[in-house]
């Protein structure tokens, strides 16, 4: 754990947990509105906004292509509930029909473009780069202190915090209301909260923190964050601000446990190469909700059977 | 409606009509709650009585029609009224105790950020003692049963301190030790001078529990005084066939 | 001279391109149709869980084949691991949904994430494996036709017939469970069996639409189809029928189109072409369609209005709503000033003539045939006959009327 470990994988590791962490903490909310899936549908669209932005600027920047993929995430959701009004389509058809298509378009304008020149391929889009994103001056614990080395931290992990950091805020100013019409949407509007406002503002958080965390650690990352550390956690505990704790901790949990089975799981294993880091840390994601599912204390539904609702 | 009128009611509704796709589900309907009341809001299912408490809150969007509250504008008068809305809107399985659920009637005075305190705790528990639950607080809110779940929602409202209090079904599904103890506390506001507006189905209790109905099948049938509205004809007209004579015959009407 | 499209329409590019066409057409067919029974039990994203579960086993399928000295490119092969590790996604939704309080978005929310990234690691290794050259098995994230063997356009096109025939075979329970389990359930129909039935079918659609479409692409085929044919019909069985037909067209005309310039790839194209279909439903469909529901939501508030401005004058009332004014101007009703015409008198009696008679009505007639059609819009003459109306007008102005004009 010394030089070697500060260089190839502090960084790639802390960039992991922040942006599990950023799409954790939406998460939390969405699956207890029953929209996990806009997470799914949010990070398949990135593509076709990363191809345009491509397409648009020439260059693979990185703020472009966020920009990009912010604004087909916008689009996804503004078409999504326009299907649903218009066509009256129930909500996960209406995603399954927008998320899908939107993709194929990607798909096609990528290949209908010269993008063989640079790195800009379909399999980088869903897992990612993870393992890439290393401090190549860092000589050791030290650098954490010299100026210098710090300067060349990988941007990525700039980005990624701040984000996170937002998020959090985010979460933190606007708990209560968010609870309150996640709980009791007609409660919560007979005091004045905007809940078609937040609701909106609640998908657009999500989008934010998949496109960031997207960026550096790939779509599936992205889906697994939203989806299982919440759900573990919710069978861990009937208070949604336990729930919200547990949540980080079983993202950072497979963050971590992820990266290092990754990078060193092979190794014990006798092979010589590392697996895919976004695909086992959602693999290490979904083991922890397994186990959740089996033992968890509070994993089981009690009281009243739940009323059908779409 | 002229708004001399309109200052000194709780609640004034103009001209309301909602619509879900192409039939309307309620139909120009005019009505003022006078101050002080335990008013009704009667009529036969789907006859738009949900729908027009809903419209008067601002949950769902009217076609057309002014909704007053104590002379203002509702986005005015928020802070004047309290809502309970019917107990199977919300999922039960949220990951909340009661006493959370109770709290979140104080939001307005918590706001955004402020710290709940151990004054704001108190507050909540006195409501919960209000309706009898006060030994449920710690208690996840899916393990109550129906009638204790429709309590905790009383409770939240409570906590609103409202002058206006709008129920939406509160006694639908509840046992008697529930009804009894919800129409207690009613009767309780309604003494400290606060106005009481319940969508309510059950005929048999009407004269009981309440001065003032709104009779309604889609559009308005009558409204007034128990005493002098709650008749067996303004029923036959809110009913029509739905309702057997006999059935009009068994209720103990204010009037013969 | 035939342009490529056209050709290619025809089946006149080539045996393999035919072949890839007529191949996509049943998978479409098959697609479509079969996406149709989830779509009506509303659980249309189960298949994206099931989709993506398909990646895993298709990795251990390559790695078992090649561990057993085997090429481990057998599409066969592949498409049987990819089936199992479906049917254990499939089950693990179903589990998660029943034994824990987690709903169902969540549970395939986390399978599918879950799963596809086990299986981006399998690839990983794979890749690293120093049998089995460069596998290619990235070739079921997107499809890929360009490379196909003749073999594997006939297990497709096999694969696609026999569920085809599947779904002929079932249509009727399947139906029945999908418009009204409980129903279904009563008659006799292991509503169990059927809804394992329709899971399997979309498995088998998804497995073999893999290497044409490709896993994130086979969700389109299975959602896009019955979406778009809900536009088009109320009825159950015909929805079935125009959502493979949708389905259908989508594969032949997008696999046509891909064959007939280079850098069309053949899944994209189809999902295109089919969700233009969806858009072009959506918006002139006659009942459901949107402009259709402009017109009709537009005809509809001016009624409304019209209407409570009526009531408005005959009652004496003033008008404040911009709108109700403008409508009743508009038709001549009331004057600039908002003052009524003459027309407007004569048609403000006649709607108040309209809701007597309703509250009459509704005092008489002891059912919800016609007490029930009441909804402040219908004109009574519409509902009842000339004599019963006549009748209620020998009562009006007998004291008995309630609430006419309060």
């Amino acid at each position: 754990m010394g030089a070697e470990f500060v260089q190839l994988s502090l960084t790639p590791l802390a960039i992991g947990v922040l942006a599990a962490i950023a799409c954790a903490l939406p998460g939390n909310f969405m699956i207890l509105r029953r929209q996990a899936l806009i997470g799914d549908a949010i990070s398949h669209v990135a593509l076709p906004g990363i191809v345009v932005a491509f397409l648009i600027t020439g260059t693979i920047a990185t703020w472009p292509m966020m920009i990009g993929a912010a604004g087909a995430a916008v689009v996804a959701v503004v078409l999504i509930e326009a299907i649903r009004r218009l066509g009256r389509v129930e909500p996960g058809a209406a995603m399954g029909v927008t998320f899908t298509s939107l993709f194929a378009a990607g798909v096609l304008l990528l290949e209908q473009s010269d993008t063989s020149s640079v790195h800009l391929d379909v399999e980088h889009a869903l897992y990612g780069n993870l393992e890439s994103l290393i401090w190549l001056s860092a000589e050791g614990w030290g650098s954490l202190l010299d100026r210098e080395a710090l300067a060349d931290l990988p941007p990525e992990l700039g980005r990624m915090a701040a984000v996170t950091l937002l998020i959090a805020v985010l979460t933190a100013l606007f708990w209560r209301p968010l609870k309150l019409s996640t709980f009791d949407e007609g409660f919560a509007a007979t005091l004045g909260i905007r809940t078609g406002l937040l609701s909106l503002a609640l998908v657009m958080t999500a989008a934010v923190a998949a496109v960031a965390a997207f960026d550096a650690v790939g779509s599936i990352i992205v889906i697994a964050m939203f989806i299982c550390p919440p759900a573990a956690a919710r069978l861990m505990t009937n208070r949604l601000e336990v729930q919200v704790a547990w949540s980080l901790v079983f993202a950072t949990l497979s963050a971590v446990l992820g990266y290092v089975l990754a990078g060193y799981g092979p190794l014990w294993l006798g092979g010589n190469d590392a697996v895919s880091a976004a695909g086992m840390i959602a693999t290490v994601s979904g083991v922890i909700l397994g186990l959740a599912c089996l033992f968890a204390p509070h994993r089981s539904r009690i009281g009243a059977p739940r009323e059908a609702e779409g | 409606m002229h708004a001399a009128l309109a200052a000194d009611h709780p609640l004034v509704v103009q001209g309301m009509t909602v619509s879900y796709g192409e039939r309307p589900a309620v139909f120009s309907v005019d009505a003022a709650v006078p101050s002080g009341s335990m008013a009704a809001i009667i009529g036969p299912n789907g006859a738009g009585k949900s729908t027009l408490l809903k419209a008067a809150l601002g949950i769902v969007p009217p076609l057309s029609g002014t909704v007053t509250v104590f002379g203002r504008p509702l986005a005015e008068a928020r802070s004047r009224i309290a809502y309970v809305p019917q107990r199977a809107s919300v999922d039960w399985d949220f990951p909340a105790r009661v006493i959370d659920v109770v709290l979140m009637g104080l939001y307005r005075e918590l706001g955004l950020l402020r710290v709940v305190r151990r004054h704001h705790r108190e507050k909540a528990l006195a409501c919960l003692e209000r309706v009898g639950m006060a030994d449920f607080a710690a208690r996840q809110i899916g393990q109550l049963s129906g009638g204790q779940q429709q309590r905790v929602f009383l409770a939240r409202a409570l906590a609103q301190n409202a002058d206006l209090y709008l129920l939406d079904e509160p006694f639908a599904g509840v046992d008697a030790a529930t009804e009894k103890a919800i129409i207690d506390v009613l009767k309780s506001l309604k003494a400290e001078r606060r106005t009481v507006v319940c969508v309510h189905h059950d005929l048999a209790t009407v004269v009981d529990y309440f001065d003032h109905v709104l009779l309604i099948n889609v559009r308005k049938i009558a409204e007034g005084p128990v005493a002098t509205t709650f008749t067996a004809e303004t029923l036959q007209a809110t009913y029509g066939g739905r309702l057997a004579t006999t059935h009009i015959d068994q209720l103990k009407l204010p009037t013969a | 001279m035939l342009s490529p499209f056209v050709s290619a329409l025809l089946l006149q590019s080539g045996y393999n391109a035919a072949l890839v066409a007529v191949g996509a057409a049943l998978l479409g067919i098959a697609a479509g149709s079969g996406g149709a029974f989830l779509f009506l039990r509303k659980r249309a994203l189960v298949s994206d869980a099931v989709a993506h579960a398909t990646l895993p086993g298709v990795g251990l399928a390559f790695m078992v084949m090649v561990a057993l000295g085997g090429d481990g490119r057998n599409l066969l092969g592949l498409l049987l691991g990819s089936a199992l590790s479906a049917s254990l996604g499939l089950l693990i939704v179903e589990w998660i949904t029943r034994r824990t309080r987690l709903a169902e978005d969540a549970a395939i929310g986390a399978v599918l994430s879950v799963f596809f990234g086990f299986g981006i690691v399998l690839l990983t290794v794979i890749q690293t494996m120093s049998r089995g050259k460069q596998a290619g098995l990235e070739g079921f994230l997107l499809g890929s036709t360009a490379g196909m063997l003749f073999q594997d356009a006939v297990i497709i096109a096999i694969g696609g017939a026999g569920a085809i025939a599947t779904i002929v075979l079932l249509r009727r329970p399947m139906t029945l469970v999908a418009f009204d389990a409980e129903f279904a359930a009563a008659s006799g129909v292991s509503v169990r069996t059927i809804d394992l039935a329709m899971m399997l079918l979309v498995m088998a659609v998804t497995v073999v639409g893999l290497k044409v479409v490709g896993l994130v692409l086979v969700v389109a085929m299975l959602i896009i189809p019955s979406v778009t044919a809900r536009f088009w019909t109320d009825r159950t069985d015909r929805l079935v029928g125009i959502a493979g037909l949708v389905g259908g067209a989508s594969g032949y005309v997008g696999a046509a189109f891909s064959a007939s310039a280079p850098h069309l790839p053949t899944g994209p194209i189809i999902v295109l072409v089919c969700f233009a279909l969806f858009l072009a439903s959506l918006l002139v469909a006659p009942v459901r369609g949107v402009l259709a529901a402009l017109l009709r939501r537009r005809r509809f508030q001016v009624l409304v209005h019209r209407r409570q401005g009526l009531l408005s004058l005959a009652h004496g009332e003033p008008i404040f709503d911009p709108l109700t004014l403008a409508v009743l101007r508009r038709s001549g009703l009331i004057r600039r000033d908002g003052v009524p015409t003459e027309a407007g008198r004569a048609q403000s009696a006649k709607v108040l003539r309209d809701e007597r008679r309703w509250d009459i009505a509704r005092q008489i007639y002891q059912d919800d045939a016609v007490s029930g059609r009441y909804d402040g819009l219908t004109p009574i003459e519409t509902v009842l006959t000339r004599d019963e109306i006549a009748e209620i007008d020998r009562r009006i102005g007998s004291p008995s009327v309630v609430g006419g004009a309060a």
